[in-house]
């Protein structure tokens, strides 16, 4: 099937095109040079924005923690019902959406590519059965690695190589894409009752540092050649003063970066930009920040912008949650997943009237505002941590207009309004900025060579939004920018036509990318020769399941797409 | 008048049974109202037999309903003002959301009654289930005002994450009277199972009738002469307790010294 999207505003930032009338040819689920006019669908697409599909680098969206969170809230699931129709299934959910209604939410707002950054490996056979209930979205999910076991003993004895050949293995094990690293060496002292100060606070037990940890998985990341960097939760995340911690762990792999490539991945940076001795003096850690990450070209971050509503808090860093836990005295999980991670849930509601809630919504948007290049920005809320992600349109006219922060600045605590950077920040994100802050840009750094551009060759997800850039100008009318990014004229999939005016026409199954290392060997083998030798011999002791049930053979999965590296 | 043209199997959702739809509707209009019997969705005129008239604005409508109603659900959900008459058994979520008017039952109630209710008035001659003004399961926002008055018994978790208005309860109460109480009152006047107030911050809870215990994270203050709810004054003397000290609360828990011979023994740590 072939179609021609005619006639849009075309917005391509990897190939340098803004905004340009241009004809978009699709076939076979692929971008190509032409078609033939008179057999292809003709979608006319004049007056409106015609963008590569949004791709989401960070967003909790399924595995055991985010159902362990469904389970958490049934008042979530009671406020927002969707009832399905001829092509959608039902579904539930504000924060913590069931499955499929994540997807077809995603698809709407013209997504189609997202990623899951905290997997278990432990959990990673019930992580890829939700996301193959996820639908029409192209899915990726990123192991837990920083505080395993296995990755301390290796990093204590300084042996990369080895760390490596286990990293490589897991990642085909949990059929994962990127190293998350979550609170490094915090995590596995929670697992004690303790935290880490900074990073050079030895972990108990197994005396290696979070510095270690950063750098060893930093070198194991480019030895294997993966396509993304290395997906860090800072240390101290949380934490007023935790910026220095931030900068520090940014400033650890500066010398391990390969040319202009980014080596590090700083994830939902607001909660690790605060400034400050304890909660009543805390601060914007922002500009700081911005500073460092406009003078290096090593650092990639994303916003983790919190709106103010009613969510739920997940992570794997436990310790933090039992913070929130303790501020909120709301209702709690905490969770130890064996020698792996640990996680934590706390529902959470972020008010205009707090201090901390007002100043953490202003440090998200400083951060996106200060750092001059789109390209190492993006932006994501951490889904559901600062918001759900049906809060991106809002978000969106932020971004692009100085009046839409000003109205939200109004309403905010007084204190927070006084000492935030935003009334001196007047730079307003052009449509190619924000193309590249939601699309481009994430695709970029998710080395998705396919996502995120409308080249010859490129996958045919499209998202076509009602917006016409010569008539609107988002600085003021800035409430059609977010209309219009909340529903999609048209998202297109693979060339398939899944999402029209914010209805789901036809709900196809993405495909769930996935990092092979270990090449060219059948799976069997995969599994057997390529696991290190020790790794079988201590998985009775350390392990309550077996080997053999461990690994998640490819057939496993409804739609793997397997990327080879090397 | 409002009547069940048969007896349903399965449960009806019929939220558009409030004054606040009906008012400004001619009778026509409110037979094509859609209601949810099970998983088929029918207009309400194919459920109910519906008579009478239209009034202008909802706060001179008078809603009669009668029959057997046991498996109707949301009856007078977020309704505002006017006055629903019911006679016969309704089913659960009776009032929920309620924000003003009136609601009088001749008749028993299901669970979840006034569940998330803010306003108005229910009363009941009969007995309620469980849950009567609770918020939904997970929610911490249970009743934060008007009244409940029932005249018969109560299930379990009456006043459930309760944050302000009034339940009176007339007959008996199972478990858990007040649990996760934030504030408001509730009077119990007949006999209460166990752990009433259990986790509660703030608010007061009377009791008349008899306790077999008081949980242990509460402590006695004083003995009172007399207590008063809602304004009503009620003769004592009650035992006052405080708690619940498991969650820092300081919640107020009223028992009768009279039917509770066997709370004798807290007399001594006062």
């Amino acid at each position: 099937m072939s179609l021609l999207v005619k006639n849009g505003f075309v917005y391509d930032p990897l190939n340098g095109i803004e905004g340009e009338i241009m004809d978009i040819a699709i076939k076979d689920g692929r971008i190509v040079e032409e078609v033939n006019e008179g057999r292809a669908k003709i979608i006319d697409a004049s007056g409106m924005a015609v963008m590569p599909g949004g791709v989401d680098i960070h967003t909790h969206i399924a595995g055991s923690e985010v159902n362990a969170g469904r389970l958490l809230r049934p008042e979530d699931h009671f406020v927002d019902v969707e009832i399905k129709t001829s092509v959608t299934r039902s579904g539930v959910g504000r924060s913590i959406p069931s499955t499929f209604t994540t997807g077809y939410r995603y698809a709407r707002m013209g997504y189609t590519m997202i990623c899951n950054p905290s997997m278990p490996p432990l959990e990673a056979r019930h992580t890829h059965e939700e996301l193959d209930d996820t639908p029409i979205v192209d899915k990726a999910t990123f192991p837990l690695l920083g505080d395993w076991w296995f990755v301390l003993e290796y990093l204590r004895r300084g042996q990369i190589e080895e760390c490596a050949e286990h990293v490589a293995w897991m990642m085909s094990a949990t059929k994962g894409y990127a190293i998350k690293i979550v609170n490094p060496g915090g995590v596995e002292a929670w697992g004690f009752g303790r935290n880490v100060r900074d990073l050079d606070d030895p972990v108990p037990n197994f005396e290696v540092t979070p510095r270690e940890i950063l750098r060893g998985l930093c070198k194991v990341n480019h030895i294997l050649n993966l396509p993304h960097t290395i997906h860090v939760h800072t240390n101290r995340l949380g934490q007023p003063g935790n910026y220095i911690t931030t900068i520090e762990t940014m400033d650890s792999v500066r010398d391990l970066a390969v040319g202009d490539k980014p080596a590090i991945h700083i994830t939902h940076c607001q909660f690790s930009s605060f400034k400050g001795e304890d909660w009543s003096t805390l601060r914007s850690g922002a500009e700081e920040i911005a500073k460092y990450v406009n003078r290096h070209s090593h650092v990639t971050i994303d916003m983790g912008q919190v709106v103010f509503t009613d969510t739920t808090t997940m992570t794997a860093d436990g310790p933090w949650q039992y913070t929130l836990y303790e501020l909120s005295g709301n209702k709690w999980i905490n969770h130890d997943v064996e020698t792996e991670t640990g996680s934590g849930i706390v529902p959470f509601r972020y008010r205009r009237k707090s201090y901390v809630h007002a100043t953490m919504w202003s440090i998200a948007l400083e951060l996106a505002l200060l750092i001059d290049d789109p390209w190492k920005i993006y932006l994501t809320t951490d889904h559901p941590n600062g918001a759900p992600f049906t809060t991106y349109p809002r978000i969106i006219s932020w971004l692009v207009s100085v009046r839409a922060r000003e109205r939200t600045m109004e309403r905010i605590n007084k204190k927070a309004r006084k000492r935030s950077l935003l009334p001196s920040v007047d730079r307003e994100y052009t449509l190619y900025e924000i193309c590249i802050a939601t699309r481009a840009g994430q695709a970029k750094a998710l080395g998705l060579s396919n996502k995120g551009h409308l080249g010859v060759g490129a996958d045919a997800d499209l998202a076509i939004y009602n917006i016409n850039p010569r008539e609107v100008d988002p600085s003021r009318d800035y409430r059609k920018v977010r209309r219009a990014f909340e529903e999609t004229a048209y998202t297109i999939k693979g060339g398939r036509i899944v999402a029209k005016n914010g209805a789901i026409v036809e709900s196809a199954m993405g495909r769930t990318f996935w990092v092979d290392t270990c090449f060219s060997i059948s799976e069997y083998e995969q599994m057997h020769l390529g696991a290190p030798r020790d790794l079988k011999e201590k998985f009775r002791d350390y392990w309550t399941v077996e080997f053999e049930n461990y690994y998640i053979p490819e057939s496993y999965l409804h739609a793997p797409a397997r990327i080879s590296c090397r | 008048m409002i009547k069940p043209k048969r007896r349903f199997r399965v449960p009806v959702y019929a939220e558009c049974l409030s004054p606040d739809r009906f008012a400004d509707r001619s009778v026509k209009e409110i037979m094509k109202f859609e209601v949810w019997e099970g998983n088929k969705k029918r207009p309400l005129g194919d459920l109910f037999e519906i008579h009478g008239e239209a009034a202008g604005s909802p706060e001179d409508l008078t809603l009669k309903i009668s029959g057997d109603l046991r498996k109707v659900r949301m009856i007078g959900v977020g309704m505002t003002t006017g006055k629903i008459l019911i006679d016969g058994d309704v089913g659960m979520r009776l009032g929920e959301r309620m924000q003003g008017g009136e609601i009088l039952v001749n008749g028993n109630v299901d669970s979840w009654t006034g569940c998330m209710m803010s306003g108005g008035r229910i009363e009941v001659k009969g007995s309620a289930g469980d849950y009567l003004g609770a918020p939904y399961r997970g929610s911490r926002n249970g009743l934060k005002g008007g009244s409940i008055i029932i005249l018969g018994n109560v299930g379990n978790e009456a006043g459930c994450f309760m944050r302000g208005g009034v339940i009176k309860i007339y007959g008996n109460a199972r478990d858990f009277v007040g649990i996760h109480m934030r504030g408001g009152e509730i009077l119990v006047a007949g006999n209460c199972q166990d752990r009433a107030g259990a986790g509660m911050i703030d608010g007061k809870i009377v009791i008349c009738g008899h306790v077999s215990s008081i949980l242990p994270t509460f402590t006695i203050e004083e003995i009172r002469k007399s207590v008063k709810v809602n304004g009503e004054k009620i003769a004592g003397p009650f035992y006052r307790f405080s708690g619940d000290i498991a969650d820092q609360g300081q919640g107020r828990l009223y028992v009768a010294k009279e039917r509770n011979p066997h709370l004798r023994f807290y007399e001594e740590y006062l």
